[in-house]
This record gives structure tokens, C-alpha cells and sequence, in this order.
């Protein structure tokens, strides 16, 4: 507080001084010269504060991230996991093998062709083989349980084989 | 083409007639040597709920084996002219009353005279609460069936089945002449399977409702439910052993679904079926000793049986490259199931003592065969359009019933038992 009352007595103490300036000797004006106007810069206000948002997302929750994707598909009368399944399954397993608290339920679907029944068996099929690949990079069962929806919940409703291929199809889904 | 148009009309009158029902039955197809029978109003049947001379007009003429002549009023039931029934054609007449007791139950009843003996074939007199007056009607027209062809009669019986509509199912219980519709579940996810127990009080069923399947045996009574199959994995198929004590289910607990039975309170489960492919679908026979069921252990799905208590299978089917949906009819001698061929799936019967089977329908998405307790029709779920509907046929193929419904996906049907 000291240095500031001094300080505002040199400010006092030189506007004064200022005031009784030499006097200017008359002489011919300077030439003008256009000099381009500097507009005032905004001074910076230093007590401005920015928010930043930051969050711990599970990437599981995240909509644009690997584990979006849950279905893995089949082709008609096929078990066995394709490669374009590859991926979903071993996405899946590496977040299950560091979370080791979370549990799935893998649902196999078929299409609509052939009985209820046997369609929930071959539904099975479909959710086993996801079962075993998931197991194969160490999940262990108790993180996964294989159930089948037969062909009871399709996706698709129509009775082609564009809906058909689109029905023949296991779910990852999270407990 | 003339039986076609006799057939449309009476459609049209029966149409008339079940104008209240849920499930409407159409017939096309008659059996030869049909019965004529001439069947009277009831006497002050109008003071009961049912109109019960048409009720049993209606179940004689669905089941194919009797040609219907409609009697009218009779003046006077106790002194009846036979000449005269005899020269319309007919060989049995059916008169009765119907009285309005004090206590509010009904007085129904009938008898079915022998018109070219002139004598009394039978009679049944029952005392019928209004909402057992349907009831009583189809007690009648039993009678008159077995009277008249020996074979005991399944109009008094009831049908259960599933009707989806978007993402409502509901398991539904109605009369075998689709009248008398009663919710039994409703649920938001899908319901199959549904089977009656032995003495018609309890329906086991597959429901979706844990987001996977998981048997329950339902006390449609009380309506209170009891899991009894719900092992990690997969659950569904049940069958109930004839002395209602046990269960038979498809589990895909060791990785694989096999056949296992458990008692019908859930306890004493074990596995029945061993096999390294899928053995599904398991079917008490009659007299309990055999499991009939759907295995894929040659390749595709065929049909087998074992012994109740598990041990070696016998293959059963061996036409075409996919069979399924075993049913046995309860005097053993045929086997109803479900077989693919040419891309459709259709009705096919199997005679197991001369192995010669024959195709029921010419539909092409046919499941869930259903034997009638009398063993001589089968109810099963087909497709009209893209719309799932029931259908009953004679085991012989002659007499086919088409039951249409208002709104909806009619499907999972299932025949119940005789009951008193």
C-alpha cells in the first residue's frame, strides 16, 4: 500500500512537471504526413476466465467409438463368425478382459425361414460362436452369458434376403 | 366347382352366425359319407346366453362327418313323426329344451333319436351355469358325435395360442370354435411354445420377457407363475409327461442344446438327450415310455425317439432333408410334424407302422402341429398373405377348417386335453 500512495505522488509529481514544459520555439510546421490511424488495442482483461469441460467417458457409452458396434452377422445356414465380425468381437474382449465387473449377454437371432424352435437352437448356434471367440482372447464365461432370440426379434421386417441377412445376426448386449 | 359354391354358402351362414367371434372358421373340403342328421331348435333356448342348437349345429358341420338338415321348431319333441325325418333325408334327429332354474343355473337338455329305428340313441340332461351354456351345447354335440360315430367327441375342448400384434403378445386360451377368447398373459416380448398340462389347469410356455428364453409353467386359474427352467443359456421347448408330474425342455446349458426333464415344480433336473448337435422339440408319447424329438445329429433336422429316461435314439423320419415339430397322437400309430421340401414348409403325417406318410396342406409356412385329444384333427399355424393365422385339418386330409382373425398374428397353437 506504501509504494502505491509513492508511486501515485511521482504519477502527481511528473503530470505537474509536465505542465511547466519549455516553451516551443516557433518554427515552420512539420510537413504533415498521413500515418495510418492505429485504432486502440483492447486491453487484455486478465480476470477473464474460460471454461473447459472435461469428463472420464466409457468408451463404451461413447457413440462415435469402436464399441458402438454390437451385431456381428452370418451367412444363411452359417455358425461361424466372418471376418467382417472380427472386429466387434475383439473390441468387445478388450474391454471386457480391463472391466472385469461388466457382464453380456450374447443374443443369436436367425431369419424368419423354418420352425420356432429349431430356429432357437441354430439362434444359439450363432450366439456360441461369438461366445467362443470372445473366450478364445480371454474373457472368461462368467463375463458372458450365450442365449438365443430364434427368430422372434427380428430387425428387419421384410421377406427378402436383404431383411434375411440383416436378421442372421448375434447382439452384444451389456447387463 | 357346385361343392365349392355349397361350401361358400355355408361359410356365408356361418359367418352369420359366429358374428361375435374372434376366430371365424371357414371349411373347405368334404369328407365322403357324411351323416345326415337333422338337428331342432331348442325348446326356449332363447333364455339362455347361447343359442344352443346352432352352437351344435355349427360343431357338426366343422368337423366334416355329418350333413346338416336344419329341423326347425318341432311342436311336439316327446311324439315325433320318424317317417317323416326319415324321408327328409335324415338318419338321427336332435330335439331338446333349455328351463331356467331358480338358482340361475340352466336345465339343457337333449336327446338323439334313431329315425329309421325309431328309437332313442341317447340323452343328457345337464345343469348348466350361464357362463357354462356354450359349454353345455358343446357337451351335446360330443354326444351326438360319438353316439352317432364312435369316436369320442373334442367341441367341449379349448385351444391356446399366442396373437402378436406389433410388440404386444398375448397367450390367449378360447373354445375349440374360437368363441370364448380369455387373456391368460399379455406381455411386451414374445411368448412360444405354450403347452397344456394333462388336466387342462396349467400351460407351460416360453417367455422372452428376461431378454431370453426361459420356461414357466402358468396356473391358468390363479394365474400364478413358476419358473421352471431358467439355466444360463437358453430355455424352451416344453412338453408335460401324461401324469403331469414332469416336464421335458431344450437347454443350451452345456453349450450345445439338449433335451432334459424336470419336475414340474422346477426341482430334479437332468439331462435326458446326448448328442453333439442340437436335440430340441422333446414329445412325451401317450403312455409316457418314449421321448419323440428333433435332432440334427445325421446332418439336418430329422425326428427321433428315445426312451423316456434317455438311452439310445431311433430315427423316425427319412423323407426329404429337414423334418421338425414332432407331435404323437395319442394312441401312438401317428406322428404330425413339420417338413421342408422344394423351399416350403408344410403338414406332413406319418403313419409309423407302415412308414408311409402323407402332406396335409398346400400352404407353405405351416408350423406348431396340435393333435385334437380325439386324435382325429390337427390344428396348426399357417400363413394367408402376410398374415399368421390357425388352421385345422382331418388327420386324413379330407375336412380342412380356416380360422381367420379380425387383427393381429395368430400363431403358437396348441390343442387342450379333454376335461370334465
Amino acid at each position: 500500500m506504501r509504494n502505491v500512495k509513492s508511486v501515485a505522488a511521482l504519477i502527481a509529481g511528473a503530470a505537474l512537471l509536465s505542465a511547466c514544459s519549455t516553451p516551443v520555439k516557433e518554427s515552420a510546421p512539420a510537413p504533415v504526413v498521413e500515418k495510418p490511424v492505429e485504432q486502440a488495442k483492447p486491453v487484455a482483461d486478465t480476470r477473464t476466465v474460460a471454461p473447459v469441460q472435461t469428463a472420464s467417458i466409457d468408451p463404451l457409452d461413447d457413440p462415435k467409438g469402436v464399441l458402438a458396434a454390437r451385431s456381428v452377422y452370418f451367412d444363411f445356414d452359417s455358425y461361424v463368425v466372418r471376418e467382417d465380425g472380427k472386429p466387434v468381437v475383439q473390441n468387445h474382449s478388450g474391454y471386457l478382459t480391463k472391466n472385469k465387473q461388466r457382464n453380456i449377454l450374447i443374443q443369436g437371432n436367425t431369419d424368419e425361414r423354418g420352425g420356432a424352435e429349431y430356429n432357437l437352437a441354430l439362434g444359439q448356434k450363432r450366439a456360441e460362436a461369438v461366445r467362443k471367440s470372445m473366450s478364445a482372447l480371454g474373457v472368461p464365461e462368467s463375463q458372458i452369458e450365450a442365449v438365443s432370440l430364434g427368430k422372434e426379434k427380428p430387425k428387419a421386417e421384410g421377406h427378402n434376403e436383404e431383411a434375411w441377412a440383416q436378421n442372421r445376426r448375434a447382439d452384444i448386449v451389456y447387463k | 366347382m357346385k361343392t365349392l359354391h355349397k361350401i361358400m354358402l355355408y361359410t356365408g351362414l356361418l359367418a352369420g352366425l359366429n358374428a361375435q367371434a374372434q376366430l371365424r372358421v371357414e371349411i373347405s373340403g368334404i369328407g365322403s359319407n357324411q351323416i345326415p342328421v337333422a338337428i331342432a331348435t331348442f325348446a326356449d333356448e332363447n333364455l339362455s346366453p347361447a343359442q344352443v342348437s346352432a352352437i351344435i349345429k355349427s360343431d357338426l358341420e366343422r368337423s366334416g362327418a355329418f350333413k346338416i338338415i336344419d329341423a326347425g321348431v318341432i311342436a311336439n319333441p316327446n311324439d315325433v313323426d320318424f317317417n317323416q325325418w326319415k324321408q327328409r333325408g335324415a338318419d338321427a334327429l336332435v330335439v331338446g329344451s333349455v328351463q331356467a332354474l331358480a338358482n340361475g343355473s340352466y336345465d339343457v337338455r337333449y336327446k338323439l333319436l334313431d329315425t329309421v329305428k325309431g328309437t332313442k340313441l341317447s340323452q343328457l340332461d345337464q345343469s348348466a351355469l350361464p357362463q357354462h351354456s356354450r359349454l353345455a351345447a358343446h357337451k351335446i354335440a360330443d354326444d351326438v358325435y360319438e353316439k352317432l360315430t364312435g369316436v369320442k367327441g373334442a367341441f367341449a375342448t379349448r385351444i391356446a395360442y399366442v396373437k402378436q400384434m406389433g410388440r404386444s403378445y398375448r397367450l390367449e386360451v378360447a373354445d375349440a370354435d374360437g368363441e370364448g377368447v380369455q387373456l391368460a398373459l399379455g406381455s411386451n416380448e414374445p411368448i412360444i411354445s405354450p403347452a397344456w398340462s394333462p388336466d387342462g389347469t396349467r400351460v407351460a410356455y416360453v417367455s422372452f420377457e428376461q431378454k431370453k428364453p426361459v420356461v414357466y409353467v402358468h396356473n391358468l386359474m390363479t394365474g400364478q407363475r413358476k419358473v421352471v427352467a431358467n439355466e444360463k443359456g437358453s430355455n424352451s421347448a416344453p412338453s408335460w409327461s401324461p401324469d403331469g408330474t414332469k416336464v421335458a425342455v431344450a437347454l443350451s446349458l452345456p453349450g450345445h442344446t439338449q433335451v432334459y426333464v424336470v419336475n414340474a415344480d422346477g426341482s430334479g433336473l437332468r439331462r435326458v438327450s446326448n448328442s453333439a448337435g442340437i436335440d430340441t422339440e422333446p414329445q412325451f408319447s401317450a403312455d409316457g415310455q418314449y421321448i419323440y424329438f428333433t435332432s440334427d445329429r445325421s446332418g439336418g433336422p430329422q425326428i427321433y425317439r428315445m426312451p423316456a429316461n434317455g438311452g439310445d435314439a431311433q430315427r423316425v423320419t427319412f423323407g426329404g432333408s429337414y423334418n421338425i415339430s414332432p407331435r404323437i397322437s395319442s394312441d401312438g400309430k401317428t406322428l404330425a410334424y413339420i417338413s421342408r421340401r422344394d423351399g416350403n414348409f408344410q403338414l406332413y403325417v406319418l403313419d409309423l407302422a407302415s412308414g408311409q406318410e402323407q402332406r396335409l396342406s398346400d400352404t407353405t409356412s405351416d408350423e406348431s402341429p396340435s393333435f385334437a385329444p380325439n386324435g382325429k384333427f390337427l390344428l396348426y399355424a399357417t400363413e394367408s398373405g402376410r398374415t399368421k393365422s390357425l388352421a385345422v385339418v382331418s388327420v386324413d386330409g379330407r375336412v380342412k377348417q380356416r380360422l381367420t382373425v379380425q387383427a393381429g398374428n395368430i400363431k403358437e397353437p396348441t390343442w387342450g386335453p379333454f376335461m370334465k
